[in-house]
């Protein structure tokens, strides 16, 4: 059930402007609303999109919250793969 | 009156998000054939365009996937995924009364959902971005994302249903599938691109053959052509619509930094749709 809560944020991050602006302003108390495990949590709260890609979330989620956080697409692909941008 | 041009087309959000980092030669083949395809749209009078896009979480989730859903309003707004492409959000014109003509007329063949409230990503909004047009849209969202998207032949069916719906139409309308080809989006392996599938299929999609892909195994579509393939579904319902007809290829590249093998095609319309097989 978990993977499909942190995909269910990501989801709605991307495409809801109000729970975007939470997500930069107040991530930890818009997370808490979300049923995460320890590391999920962590890993959302740290935007740690390589650890999320291989938790099983979907890529066309990353890619655009990615783009939302202001990050170029080649830094995040770079990410994704171990390196550093 | 009937249905006036069927076309296809990659929308690859790179082609408006990050437009300078293919080189000159990969990318202008792609826009020149946008080009191409805005003279034709204009040439033929169109009064409103149909497109066919995949779902990207723009509407639906886990939750509730539907196979096929068709917006029905005057008015839609796009793209959600803004910063993804590069391209302002704004309003598009609907066309709610063909739109409910569509809903029953598909529904006669092909279980469907509807929406008043549907919202567009790039896969309708970058298409319309390059073409230029104020065309009022029907916008059909095909699912090739996630959960159980339908069969490919079930996406030849929709096209036939479109189509007999759009010739009993009043108004001059224009199809468009948007979509693929080959592309691993936003993986760690994109950039890679499956050109042996993206020719086969385009020589079957041009070549009046669409049939010999609507069985494509799922895995082998995955391996082949990474899962973006998937979107190939949009390209079998337009074959679907314009009754397998020939057509012409516009432009093929593939073009690592947009991730995508990038394609843009026309069929011509054949008198009446084919069975799916």
């Amino acid at each position: 059930m978990s993977l499909y809560d942190v995909q269910k944020l990501l989801f709605q991050v991307n495409r809801d402007p109000k729970t975007l602006e939470r997500f930069l302003n107040e991530r930890e108390t818009l997370i808490a609303e979300y049923r995460l495990t320890e590391e999920e949590r962590r890993a959302v709260m740290a935007t740690d999109f390589r650890r999320l890609y291989e938790m099983g979330a979907h890529s066309l989620l990353l890619g655009p919250l990615a783009a939302n956080l202001g990050l170029s697409f080649p830094d995040y692909l770079a990410i994704l793969r171990g390196q550093q941008p | 009156m009937s249905l006036v041009g069927a076309f296809a087309a990659s929308h690859a959000p790179g082609i408006t998000g990050r437009p300078a980092l293919p080189p000159a030669a990969e990318s202008q083949p792609i826009l020149r054939a946008y080009d191409e395809l805005r003279a034709r749209l204009l040439a033929l009078q169109a009064d409103v365009m149909v497109v066919l896009s995949p779902e990207h979480w723009a509407n639906f989730f886990l939750d509730n996937m539907p196979s096929f859903c068709i917006g029905i309003a005057d008015e839609f707004f796009g793209p959600t995924d803004e910063k993804f492409v590069n391209i302002p959000r704004r309003s598009v014109r609907g066309n709610a009364r063909l739109a409910r003509a569509l809903a029953e007329g598909i529904a006669e063949e092909v279980d469907l959902a509807t929406s008043q409230d549907l919202a567009l990503d790039h896969g309708v909004m970058l298409p319309l971005h390059l073409l230029r047009t104020e065309l009022a849209v029907v916008p059909v969202i095909v699912n090739c994302l996630a959960g159980i998207p339908a069969p490919l032949h079930r996406c030849h069916t929709l096209g036939a249903a479109i189509r007999r719906t759009v010739d009993r139409w009043p108004e001059r309308v224009a199809l468009l599938g948007t979509g693929g080809l080959s592309h691993w989006p936003a993986m760690p392996e994109s950039g890679r691109i499956g050109i042996d599938f993206d020719r086969r299929f385009l020589d079957a999609f041009i070549g009046g053959r669409i049939e010999s892909f609507m069985r494509y195994p799922k895995e082998q579509l995955e391996t082949e052509a990474g899962p973006g393939g998937h979107e190939i579904r949009t390209w079998i319902a337009v074959a679907g619509a314009a009754g397998d007809g020939r057509g012409s290829i516009l432009a093929y590249q593939p073009v690592p930094a947009w991730s995508t093998g990038c394609a843009v095609a026309a069929l011509q319309i054949e008198a009446a749709v084919k069975q799916a097989g």
